[in-house]
Parts: C-alpha cells; sequence; structure tokens
C-alpha cells in the first residue's frame, strides 16, 4: 500500500505524518509537492497539519487552489483513502471534500494539550481498528478548530454516521458544535479531524492511541484489495 | 518623493557641523576615530552604517571586558561565541546547536511583534548554520500581574511567541515566566532556539573566495526597523512609544520557505559562507561576513528588493526588515542557487561580489555611495572599561536578617498563597497556546524541570532548560550569577541529561551607570566560577543593557539556556511522584535562607537581604551523584527545588503526579523556615520501595546528604514538622489554586 503525503508551503506537520506510516505500518510513502499533477501511484494520501500558505487568510482558502488538489478530488471520487489532519481537515472542507468549516476556537487562542476522544463510528476505513464508544488519547493543537455547520449538514450527519471523533465527556476544547472533532464524507473513504494521530504512536511522547488509525487504513485497504494482495 | 527624501539627507559637513551624529548614539570622540578611518568625515549614509556597527548592540563596547570572564572551551564545544550560534558534539558525527537572544525593547512597545520577531531572528541564526531547528524555549519578565498594561504586555508577548513558534511549526517546549514590579515598563522576551546538525554541514558567516558572488534571500526591504539595533542599545523613555517604526513585522510562512530552502542550499554543499540578516540587517550581515574572510564586499543596492520606492542607501543598510538572508556561492553555482529559492517562491537576487581590498563598497544609482574599512567597522569599535561600584543597597542589605519575620503557623494557607503566585503559579495558561508537540520528539513537555526532545534514529535525547532568579541576582549579582547557571544544571540533570554547555542572555540595566556595571561584573564572575565548576562552558549569547523603566534599572537577569545530553531515553525523569508506596527522599541541607525568596515577595512585596548561598563544590558533588542514580535506574521521580523551597517542591510532584505524599519532617529549624526556604543544591527524588535502599547507599557513598522523608500515598499532601501537623490539604485543592491563579488574573 502506498501512501502520498502532501506539502504546501507552510505545511509543517508532513514530517510527522511521514514518520507515523514509516513507524506504524513500514508501507512506502512519498512526499508529495503542492504542484503534483498525478496521484495515480498512491492508494492513501494524507494532508497535514501546519500552516498552508501562512494561513493569513481563512485556514486553508488558498491551499484549495494548488494544483495537486484536483488530483485529490479525483483520488476521493476513485474511493481512495484520504485523512486530512488539523490543517488538512480545514483544506478539504475548504475544497468541498467534507462539509463545514472550522472557525476560530471560542477561547480565540491557540490550544495545544492532549485530548480524550469517542470513537463514534468505528465503521469506517481509518478506525475499524477501535472499538464503538472507545475513549482514545489524541493532543490537539490549533487555533481554529471549532467545528460548524448548518443545521441540515448536521442531520445529514447524523444520519449517514459520518461523525467519527467526538471530543469525550465535557472535554471540548474549541466549542465544535456536537462536541465535533472529525467527520467523513458519505462514502466513507474521506475523513477530517483536528486532532493528531500522527502524534500519538509513542507512549515515550504520551499516547500511543493515535496507531491504530493507520492500521485501520492498511486493514481497510488489504480487505478491499483481497487475496490479490500479499504485502 | 525619492528626491526629496535624498535631499533631506545632510552632507558631511552638515553632520560635522550640527553633531547630527549624536542622534545615532555616536559620541564626539568616536566620529573623530571615524574620520580618522576613512581619512575624511563621514556622508550620511557612512555614519549611519558605523553607528549601527558601533552600537552595544553590535559590537559590545560596553561588555566586551565582561563577556572575556566566561569559560568558551571544553572538549565537545565545536564552535564557541562569535558565530550565529554555538555548537557542542553529542557523539555520532552529531552536534546540537544553540542560542538565546532578547526582543525586550521591541516587545515593550509593540509585544506581539516585538515577541514574534525575537522568535524569527533566533531561528535565523540557528538554520543559518546549516542546522535543523528543533525546538524552542524562552524566558519571559513581566511587572505585577495586576497591573493592566502587565497584562496587556503578557497577553501579548505569548500569543507574539505562539503566533511565530507555531506557524514555522518548531515546538516552544520549555520557559520561565516570573513576575515583579522591577520589569514594569520593561519587560523582558528572551526566545532560544535549539537545532540538530552533522559536523560536516556546520556554516560559518563568512564571505570566502574573492570575485564569488553575494546573494541576498528572503523579502524585499522595507522601511521597518530601520536604528532598531540603536533602540535596543538606549534606555526605553516615553518617546520609545514613537519609536514603533524601529519595531519590525514578522511573516513566519516567509521564514519557514527561507529555512527550507536555506537548509536545501546548504544540503546542495554549494554555500561558501551564510549570515542572516538580525541587527544592523544588510550591513551587520555584509562587514561581518567580510571581516571574518579578511576580505571585502562590494553591493550594489539598485538589485535589493525593495518593498517601497524611493529607498535610500541609508534606508536600505540600516532596514531591519524581518526573513532575509546573505550568502555567497561561486559564480558558477548561480544557477542551482536560484532554482532552489525559486522552487520554494522565495526572492532570490544577486547583490554583490566579494573583493580583496577590504573594504565595503556601496553602489546606487550608478555612483559609489559608501566607502568604508570592514575592519573599521566590525573591530575598530572603541571598547570601554566602564566605571564599577558597589551600590549602596549592598552594603545595607548585609546586615538584614532574612529569617526574622513573625513566625507563620498557619502552613497550609501559606503554601497555597504561594502557589498562586503567578511566578510559582502553573503555567499552562502560556505553554497551552504553544505547539509544543510538533516534529513528534518531545518525551518531557513544558511543566517539569527541563523539556526533554529525542533525537530520531538515535537512543538521545537533549534536555533544556532556561533559569535565572532576578531577586537573588539583584541582591547579591555573583551568588545570583552562580546559583542561575547552577539551578539550570539542577534541572538538567533532574531530567536525566548530562550538562553540555550554556548560552546566556545578559539582561541588565544602563552600564553607564557604575552600579549596574558592578552588577554585570559581579554576575558574569559568579556564572563564571559556576560554569568552570560545573563543566558547562559558554557558547555564546546575548547582552541586553540599557534596561530601564521609569524607577531605575531591571533586577540583573542573566538568564541561562542551558542542554543536556540524555545519554539514552531509559533516563528520561519527570517531576511527578509515579506510584503509592514510592518513598521521598530529600537530597541535601536546608537553612533558613530567605532573601529574595518567594515567601519573602509574597510577604513584603520586595527583596531585601542576602539571597541563598550556594558551595559549587557542593553542588557538582549533588549533580553527578543524582545523575548517577538515575543512569542506575534507581530514581522514579527528580525535582529541583527552587522558588517556595521544599512546600512548593512537594507540592509540584503530587500535582505533576496526580497522587498525595505523606511526609515526615525533623529539624531545629523553624516548620516556616524549614518548609519554605530556599537553600540551594536540594532536589526531592522519589523511589520504588525495593530501590530505595540502594538509592541512598549509593547517595551516602557519594558524600551526599540525604534523608528519607515520607512516601508516596493517598490523594491528599501531609507533611508533619517535629511531630506536629504543619501542611494538610487535598491535592485537588492545591492544583486548582496553581493551575486557576494565573487564568484568574488574565480574565
Amino acid at each position: 500500500m502506498k501512501f502520498a503525503v502532501l506539502v504546501f508551503p507552510g505545511s509543517n506537520c508532513d514530517i510527522d505524518c511521514y514518520k507515523a506510516v514509516e513507524d506504524t505500518i513500514g508501507q512506502p510513502v512519498d512526499y508529495v509537492w503542492h504542484t503534483a499533477t498525478d496521484l495515480s501511484a498512491y492508494d492513501a494520501i494524507l494532508v497535514p497539519g501546519g500552516f498552508s500558505y501562512g494561513d493569513y487568510l481563512r485556514c486553508g482558502a488558498i491551499a484549495r487552489f494548488a494544483d495537486v488538489m484536483s488530483e485529490v478530488k479525483k483520488a476521493a471520487e476513485q474511493g481512495k483513502f484520504i485523512l486530512g489532519i488539523c490543517n488538512g481537515f480545514q483544506i478539504l472542507t475548504e475544497a468541498g471534500l467534507l462539509p463545514g468549516a472550522l472557525i476560530r476556537n471560542t477561547g480565540l487562542k491557540f490550544r495545544c494539550h492532549a485530548t480524550q476522544l469517542e470513537v463514534v463510528n468505528n465503521g469506517t476505513a481509518f478506525t475499524n481498528q477501535y472499538s464503538q464508544g472507545e475513549i482514545i488519547n489524541i493532543p490537539i493543537a490549533h487555533g481554529e478548530g471549532n467545528y460548524f455547520c448548518d443545521d441540515a449538514t448536521l442531520a445529514q450527519l447524523k444520519a449517514n454516521n459520518q461523525i467519527v471523533f467526538r471530543y469525550a465527556g465535557d472535554t471540548n476544547p474549541n466549542g465544535s458544535l456536537e462536541n465535533i472533532a472529525g467527520i467523513c464524507n458519505e462514502r466513507g473513504n474521506v475523513v477530517g479531524m483536528m486532532p493528531h494521530p500522527e502524534r500519538a504512536i509513542d507512549q515515550l511522547l504520551g499516547s500511543e492511541d493515535g496507531k491504530r488509525m493507520f492500521t485501520s487504513i492498511l486493514n481497510a485497504w488489504r480487505e478491499q484489495n483481497g487475496a490479490a494482495v500479499n504485502s | 518623493m525619492a528626491q526629496q527624501l535624498t535631499a533631506k539627507e545632510p552632507t558631511a559637513e552638515q553632520i560635522a557641523d550640527q553633531r547630527i551624529y549624536t542622534q545615532f548614539g555616536v559620541t564626539d570622540y568616536e566620529y573623530e576615530l571615524i574620520c580618522g578611518f576613512l581619512g575624511r568625515k563621514p556622508n550620511y549614509t557612512e555614519i549611519g552604517v558605523f553607528s549601527v556597527m558601533w552600537s552595544e548592540h553590535c559590537s559590545y563596547k560596553n561588555s566586551k571586558p565582561i563577556l572575556k570572564k566566561f569559560p568558551v572551551t571544553g572538549p565537545r564545544v565545536l564552535m564557541g561565541p562569535g558565530e550565529g550560534a554555538g555548537i557542542v558534539d553529542i557523539g555520532d558525527n552529531q552536534a546540537v546547536v544553540f542560542k538565546i537572544e532578547s526582543h525586550n525593547h521591541p516587545s515593550a512597545v509593540e509585544p506581539y511583534q516585538g515577541a514574534a520577531t525575537g522568535v524569527g531572528g533566533i531561528i535565523r541564526d540557528i538554520f543559518s548554520m546549516g542546522a535543523r531547528p528543533v525546538a524552542m524555549l524562552n524566558s519571559l519578565r513581566f511587572g505585577n500581574l495586576e497591573n493592566e498594561r502587565v497584562k496587556y504586555l503578557f497577553e501579548n508577548v505569548v500569543s507574539g511567541i505562539a503566533g511565530y513558534g507555531n506557524c514555522i511549526g518548531i515546538p516552544t517546549v520549555a520557559g520561565e515566566v516570573m513576575f515583579d514590579e522591577s520589569y514594569e515598563g520593561n519587560p523582558l522576551v528572551n526566545a532560544m532556539c535549539v537545532g540538530l546538525i552533522d559536523h560536516d554541514k556546520i556554516q560559518r558567516g563568512v564571505a570566502k573566495g574573492v570575485g564569488n558572488t553575494v546573494f541576498y534571500v528572503g523579502p524585499a526591504t522595507g522601511r521597518d526597523g530601520i536604528h532598531g539595533a540603536t533602540f535596543a542599545s538606549v534606555e526605553l523613555s516615553e518617546e520609545s512609544e514613537e519609536k514603533r517604526t524601529a519595531v519590525q513585522v514578522g511573516d513566519p510562512f516567509m521564514e519557514k520557505l527561507v529555512m527550507e530552502a536555506t537548509l536545501e542550499l546548504i544540503n546542495s554543499g554549494i554555500v561558501l559562507g551564510i549570515q542572516d540578516m538580525g541587527a544592523a540587517g544588510l550591513t551587520c550581515s555584509s562587514a561581518e561576513m567580510a571581516s571574518k574572510a579578511g576580505n571585502g564586499l562590494e553591493l550594489y543596492l539598485d538589485e535589493v528588493p525593495q518593498r517601497e520606492t524611493g529607498m535610500t542607501p541609508y534606508e536600505m543598510m540600516l532596514s531591519e526588515s524581518q526573513e532575509r538572508m546573505l550568502f555567497v556561492v561561486e559564480p558558477r553555482h548561480e544557477e542551482q542557487a536560484r532554482e532552489i529559492f525559486e522552487r520554494w517562491g522565495v526572492i532570490c537576487a544577486k547583490v554583490g561580489k566579494v573583493t580583496d581590498d577590504g573594504r565595503l563598497r556601496l553602489f546606487h544609482q550608478g555612483e559609489e555611495v559608501a566607502n568604508m574599512p570592514v575592519k573599521a567597522l566590525v573591530d575598530e569599535c572603541p571598547v570601554y572599561n566602564k566605571p564599577s561600584a558597589e551600590p549602596a543597597y549592598f552594603r545595607e542589605s548585609a546586615s538584614v536578617d532574612t529569617a526574622d519575620f513573625a513566625e507563620i503557623t498557619d502552613l497550609t494557607s501559606a503554601l497555597e498563597k504561594v502557589l498562586a503566585s503567578p511566578t510559582v503559579a502553573s503555567k499552562e495558561w502560556v505553554y497551552n497556546q504553544y505547539d509544543y508537540m510538533v516534529r513528534t520528539s518531545t518525551a518531557v513537555q513544558p511543566g517539569s524541570d527541563a523539556a526533554v526532545v529525542t533525537i530520531r534514529g538515535t537512543r538521545k535525547a537533549l534536555a533544556m532548560t532556561t533559569d535565572c532568579n532576578g531577586r537573588y541576582v539583584y541582591l547579591d549579582p555573583e551568588m545570583g550569577g552562580r546559583i542561575a547557571v547552577a539551578e539550570a544544571a539542577r534541572n538538567i540533570v533532574c531530567s536525566g541529561a548530562e550538562p553540555l554547555a550554556i548560552t546566556d542572555n545578559l539582561n541588565f540595566g544602563n552600564p553607564e551607570k557604575p552600579e549596574v556595571f558592578w552588577q554585570l561584573e559581579k554576575a558574569a564572575d559568579g556564572m563564571s566560577e559556576a560554569c568552570v565548576a560545573l563543566g558547562a562552558p559558554v557558547i555564546g549569547g546575548n547582552v541586553s543593557l540599557y534596561n530601564e523603566n521609569a524607577k531605575g534599572a531591571i533586577y540583573p537577569t542573566p538568564v541561562i539556556g542551558m542542554v543536556g545530553l540524555v545519554h539514552d531515553t531509559d533516563h528520561i525523569t519527570t517531576q511527578g511522584f509515579k506510584s503509592e508506596g514510592d518513598i521521598i527522599i530529600l537530597v541535601g541541607e536546608t537553612k533558613a535562607e530567605f532573601g529574595g525568596s518567594e515567601l519573602q515577595y509574597v510577604m513584603n512585596g520586595a527583596a531585601s537581604g542576602r539571597p541563598p548561598a550556594i558551595d559549587l563544590a557542593n553542588e557538582k558533588k549533588v549533580l553527578d551523584a543524582l545523575l548517577g542514580a538515575i543512569q542506575q535506574g534507581l530514581v522514579a521521580s527528580a525535582h529541583d527545588l527552587s522558588e517556595g523551597g521544599i512546600a512548593v517542591a512537594l507540592a509540584e510532584s503530587c500535582i505533576s503526579g496526580g497522587v498525595g505524599a505523606s511526609v515526615a519532617l525533623t529539624s531545629e529549624l523553624r516548620p516556616d523556615h524549614l518548609l519554605f526556604s530556599e537553600s540551594q543544591s536540594r532536589v526531592l527524588l522519589s523511589s520504588k520501595p525495593e530501590k530505595a535502599v540502594a538509592l541512598q547507599a549509593w547517595l551516602s557513598e557519594q558524600g551526599v546528604v540525604n534523608a528519607v522523608i515520607g512516601e508516596v500515598k493517598g490523594s491528599g499532601l501531609s507533611i508533619n514538622v517535629n511531630g506536629k501537623s504543619g501542611i494538610n490539604a487535598p491535592v485537588k485543592q492545591l492544583e486548582k489554586v496553581w493551575k486557576d491563579a494565573i487564568p484568574c488574573l488574565m480574565k
């Protein structure tokens, strides 16, 4: 299974995502520059965190126009696995691949700390190694992670089981609607989340609860590709 | 407009006759010297260039005699002071690069941008050496947090540090923040950056090879920050507000691109010399690079990318626009260099060449507009041996008995008061605004004695801390200087690391005042003694003088940034108690020492008397024994005793560990003295019960005073003194007091 980690000017969790793929599932992974016009070689695309183009406008508002984004859309249509983390989530919503928007944290401050997440949907390609309702420890680091959408969209998210993660209990750090921390598209092959699973893959650094996101993806891909795959 | 501006520039004659040079901080004596070096009177551009090169900020003309005191060599030192940053060997062809720098005056007038550009500047110092920045630290001082202006400064300085560091993607992993009236109106904002490098990639800021090409990279030059270095070299006053234009505006996104492109350029192996444009911008970087190579430099100012129209040579040379670098390559590599920067979307302009005449020559619109000897700019600034005088307060305070205060009987409420003092209180409000985890290497997060950052592909890690108690330094600069270094080393060792070296930031008042110069001299003496005793040389640093406000000089604050090497990640140790039943051991001796202590400040609102005394030989013994114990796996937690003494250290170890402790102390001292004294060279340890005997035996064998004082137990902190109840409180309650203090004040 081959992974692409997109690199926009200002991406800064690209290295962490790359290392996470190497360290958790040992699959081949490439950095792919924002100007790339062909992603056909990749089975999964990680859109990393950071401050693409400085995020001086709305976060992700410029990155959505990068050349590589039309390829990301194509890959989404083809059913490939796409995971946007933090700024990557913001970019995916700006690009229309996921519904809703991320607005400023209610406290108006950047927040970086461990958070408890509830796995709301373990039926996705990204969460199949977690149990339904499991509480996992994954950190956040963002200033604009307050998820917002209109009532109709929210109803749809619920009806289609598109809410993947919520901040557990009363720990909502940013004011997100219904404690939403991560969502997927209708088809379930595109996930966006504000917390950073790639920062939770080693007990030495505080948690390894993020590991299973990567093993989930590999597992889903193997199932999808059935006996044809031996790796 | 361009003509008007140019026409306004005074002539060389007018500069001499009207003594215009004095406005730039150049004295009559210095002006005469400059005329001598040039063999004529300097024009406006030239006097501008000389004035910044000869400012304290660039020339260290007042502090050079002080800096000479520091030990700067050691078996691991690969590069000492003089380059962008110092470098220390950590084995396996790897080295650590680090430096601290101040941005005090800019932060006093424009806290967000002042702090942000301080962060940007120090990061450039690190990557211009060829190193990958891996962590940031800071050291901050503000006035009393009850004051509205102080709140504004605190809020925006923290926000500025966060804004820059988070965006560029370098984790801010540690720091310290202290509050005292002394810093009102003149906050201290010191930023430190730590990078990693392979030995063969180390770069220097030299303009090598006559005929080689000088490139300018980074955003276009504007009129921002003109005379920033001069601004940093005078006292702040009401007029400082008007000097807001001397504060630069940061663009962390641009710096991220410049950093990635620069590291790629350096990796390509074609760079001959590189230096960032920090203080005094194009002037300082070009003159220093030429000087280090013993060469000259020609700059073609029409080629300098400009953000505004009609900029004069004077403005271009003195601008401190941010995120700019200067580098030298052979002409045959010009295209390769350009391609790298184009790929990252960063402006790259050929602005000059290396010459052999030892002169800095500037050309603009077809004319030579300045021609100065490089050596005179960089090396010939006069060095001043300022008069020094022992201040009256120092003599008077010798007789103050710091333990002579009415006995505190409600010790629990005294502990809560100290825990709620903003200097001691949890800094979560601060560090939760910093991304301290990006790059996924932060093994010990902010809030412990020192942060620890792992090194990928090895079992090694780096411990890092910033420390200085300005109150101690004020009360006795020599003792305070020793303590600052020793406390940094204690924090490093408590984290399981061997101290490697320090970078220092000397924040002092106006050195022209003999009492201030005396503080500077004595503090440097004390720091030097401690560096020698503890085997941690000074590999670089920064001097920030003229830190004064209406009430006088700030407390002398020589901030120590120390980096240590964790030989194996198994040695990483934190301050929190680990499990119930663990044995608590106190290392070191307690005397009734309260000069400059947190208890004294909380009770009296001021520092008086002598600070705690430190015996450096004993400190070294304690640190060696502790590191040995940690490396043998005998220690479960370790916490340095500092502000607030045993009581605060116990509370913090309980809070961090989420457990309680039951402690019984016996002493001839009064209970309040025993619990809050800030005697030095003390550490609070805990150990698994089965290892405690071995730990005690080891410590005693090493000649280190130690005693079992209790065990980790329950959910409350209970401290008995001489059989009587002293402190008794649920840990949750102490945690609330400690954690809520700063957020409550900032609401």
